[in-house]
């Protein structure tokens, strides 16, 4: 008697949880598949009709591409690098330091993690970090020239009076010259601003020179003038800082100059034949314009595939931009794993491979590895089932890009949307969770393996 | 361990095939203890710019975001400034911040957003707590069939994405709204309710876990002594399991602080949301205003901060127990 109250009271205080995974998880989830065979208001069934619209409307497809771009790229790399953190973690004195450092951002949330990373990734080299550092490494092997090109301009485009396009960028004389003679090259399309700002001065011809070619380029677009072209006037200023060549009729170049501060430039004793003026490339080198991290270009594979299947084998910038921000967010939990397997490892055997004369590097591959596998496997696991509910990153920092259809959208984030976010549809929204369910229970039985195994 | 002769420990690698020369170079590559506290140090230093960066926008006056990049600030050191902080607490929608920036943003709309935010942490955390270790004692110290199922049944419910259960709990709430005049929807309670049931199976399987340790023993005699199992629980496993209850919780807390999902569903459009969808609102207003942004973010990572510093090993150990066990 007394022993069947027992069992009865310590029943009882089951209840309470029993109640509260029955009401919210588990007839939820049955609800959720049933509802997936009924239309946009859940009043009517309609079949399959939602999982037939699943798979063939080019928004879900996209939204599966993008789950399936998170699954293969995130899990491996997050456990490589925790893995790699815990080891080199153990050479150092101030590893508890070093562990904490790369922790914290799991402590934060994820929407306060994305809004700093919406930051770090803005297009203005002046604001964002990352094109920042963009600006002064592209600058460094790639020096912008003194008249950078905006996006979509071409040298040619600048050209108004004696000039013609050359080869790679180029622009150079129309006319053929002689030593002695000289030639005026006029190009527009430069602001005055960045004219005064180079120290230009009015234009001047410059007079002919025996044995030299001499000739001017200028900034051919008089205010008094606007019409005739091709004439110098007093309003109209020199090009400085420009790089010419002179070239032979060949091709090769015989010598390069500077233009001065009036625009003019001189070879001097250029021996016979003909030549012509070059006006160098790297004149036009367009500064860096900053890295669209957070906009819409995607890395599409090159083919004559159709417009979906092309769509859905490219790789979207936000993408790698969200997967960098998660790496972040994530290494800390990876590595501490890691680090509490090793902690746990027999030393000995390492000592012992040690000991047997195995090179660090084959210790690390053929008895650290190994011995680690199942931690490396949990924590791979957890993260696959981490970036299959993926949802927080997508809405914070892909932002516009995170509605359905969109570049950074995910099947959670098309469950939030279609459920909740207008446009409500609620029985396809039902089919993407039933899916996403239906994609994580591996993972269940991994888990449920792994536990009653022990 | 320390006499163990060295000749008797068993060979684990098979003796180095292939050239010796490979062998040798590796070894000679192998990078140096300087190398490695100068890799890691560039590392840390290099995981803390996000942060660090957020930190100093939320010191900078409003205006200078878009004038010039965060890093400047290492060269004039005296942009550092109280403004956004004394703005963010204090200000009106209509106050215009030094850089001719207005605020836009109701007042005490951060400290409502905080208060909410703990008005759902911590309700949902003792509630997790509680019902878990409750659960966890009857199904390890109980004598009813089918524990064991019950528990791989609840383990298998750890990894339900709890967008599976959004759609139909909210209909269940506005169904209850109907029948009895009390909607959950749209309130704090009907967040609370559904972070406690989502907490429930990791908070019973980690005090499962914990409560297999305990001896058996100890209950046994206690209910030959004629104690309740209420008692039991109370006087026995709970003083035991303190420490493990103290993992669940901190756990529990940070999880349900840093969501913003359950509360977008359920409180999405309401004018007292957690700090979460404080943040989540203020990017999606037409000028979004990147101090309240940095500034607000700032404030929401404060308490979890302190939380996981105070109760780092507790932290650590419940995220662990949920990875490795």
């Amino acid at each position: 008697m007394r022993q069947g109250q027992h069992h009865l009271q310590s029943l009882a205080f089951l209840v309470p949880g029993a109640i509260l995974l029955l009401a919210i998880v588990v007839w939820p989830t049955i609800a959720t598949v049933r509802y997936s065979f009924y239309n946009g208001t859940a009043t009517r069934a309609v079949g399959l009709s939602n999982y037939k619209s699943l798979f063939s409307t080019a928004d879900t497809l996209i939204a599966f591409r993008n789950n399936v771009i998170w699954v293969l790229v995130f899990p491996f790399i997050v456990t490589v690098i925790g893995l790699v953190f815990a080891v080199l973690s153990e050479r150092i004195r101030w590893a508890t330091a070093f562990k904490t450092v790369i922790f914290l951002p799991i402590v934060f949330s994820v929407t306060a993690s994305s809004l700093v990373f919406t930051q770090i990734f803005q297009l203005d080299p002046h604001i964002g970090v990352m094109n920042a550092i963009g600006q002064t490494v592209d600058d460094w092997f790639n020096p912008p020239g003194a008249y950078p090109l905006s996006a979509g301009q071409s040298a040619v485009s600048l050209a108004t009076s004696g000039v013609v396009a050359a080869p790679h960028g180029a622009l150079e004389s129309s006319a053929t010259l002689r030593a002695g003679g000289t030639v005026k090259m006029g190009l527009t399309g430069i602001s005055p601003d960045t004219l005064t700002v180079l120290g230009a001065r009015p234009a001047r011809v410059p007079a002919p020179s025996p044995g030299a070619v001499t000739g001017l380029v200028w900034r051919d677009f008089s205010i008094s003038h606007p019409s005739n072209v091709s004439a110098v006037y007093p309003d109209e200023d020199g090009f400085p800082n420009l790089h010419v060549a002179l070239l032979r009729s060949d091709g090769s170049t015989v010598a390069t100059a500077t233009t001065d501060a009036f625009g003019r430039f001189s070879f001097a004793n250029v021996g016979p034949g003909t030549f012509r003026v070059q006006v160098q490339a790297s004149n036009f080198t367009p500064s860096f314009s900053g890295t669209f991290w957070l906009g819409p270009q995607s890395l599409t594979p090159t083919s004559n595939l159709g417009q979906t299947a092309q769509a859905l084998l490219s790789i979207p910038l936000i993408d790698i931009s969200m997967i960098l921000a998660y790496l972040w967010i994530w290494a800390g939990f990876t590595m501490v794993v890691v680090a509490a397997g090793l902690a746990a490892l027999d030393r000995e055997a390492l000592e012992a491979a040690h000991v047997d004369g195995a090179t660090e590097w084959q210790t690390f591959r053929r008895v650290t590895i190994p011995m680690l596998a199942p931690v490396l496997t949990v924590v791979f696991v957890t993260m696959v089932i981490n970036v299959l509910k993926i949802f927080d990153i997508v809405v914070n920092l892909g932002i516009d890009s995170s509605q359905p259809g969109g570049q950074a959208s995910t099947l959670a984030s098309d469950v939030y949307y279609l459920g909740f976010g207008g446009g409500v549809h609620t029985g396809l929204a039902s089919a993407l969770a039933v899916m996403l369910f239906v994609l994580v229970v591996p993972a269940m039985l991994f888990n449920l393996k792994r536990i009653s195994g022990k | 361990m320390t006499t163990t002769p060295v000749t008797t420990t068993p060979p684990v690698l098979e003796p180095p095939q292939g050239p010796r020369k490979a062998a040798g170079l590796l070894k000679r590559l192998r990078p140096s203890r300087l190398v490695v506290n100068i890799v890691l140090g560039a590392i840390a230093l290099f995981w803390l710019v996000p942060t660090l960066s957020m930190m100093i926008i939320s010191f900078r006056p409003a205006g200078l975001f878009e004038v010039s990049g965060w890093w400047k600030v290492f060269s004039a050191p005296s942009q550092l400034t109280l403004q956004n902080y004394k703005e963010l607490f204090t200000g009106g929608s209509s106050t215009v911040l030094g850089g001719g920036v207005p605020s836009g943003l109701a007042p005490g709309s951060v400290l409502d957003a905080l208060r909410t935010s703990l008005e759902i942490s911590v309700p949902a955390t003792i509630l997790v707590t509680a019902i878990s270790s409750l659960a966890a004692y009857s199904i390890v110290f109980g004598r009813w069939r089918g524990r064991n199922a019950v528990f791989l049944t609840i383990v298998g419910l750890m990894v339900v994405p709890l967008q599976v259960a959004l759609i139909p709990v909210a209909a269940l709430y506005r169904d209850m709204g109907s029948l009895t005049g009390w909607n959950p929807f749209g309130t704090i309670t009907g967040v609370v309710i559904f972070h406690v049931a989502f907490g429930l199976p990791f908070g019973v399987f980690l005090m499962r876990n914990f409560f297999v340790g305990l001896p058996t023993a100890l209950i046994e005699a206690g209910r030959i002594d004629g104690a309740g199992e209420w008692m039991l629980f109370r006087r026995v496993v709970i003083p035991l399991g303190i420490a493990a209850a103290a993992s669940l919780a901190i756990f529990q807390f940070i999880w349900v602080w840093n969501d913003l999902l359950v509360a977008l569903v359920f409180l999405g459009g309401d004018p007292h949301v957690p700090l979460t969808l404080f943040l989540y609102d203020q990017e999606r207003t037409l000028a979004a205003n990147f101090w309240i942004i940095s500034t607000g973010s700032m404030v929401s990572i404060v308490v979890p901060l302190i939380v996981f510093l105070a109760f780092q090993r507790h932290f650590v150990r419940g995220m662990l127990a949920g990875a490795v066990k």
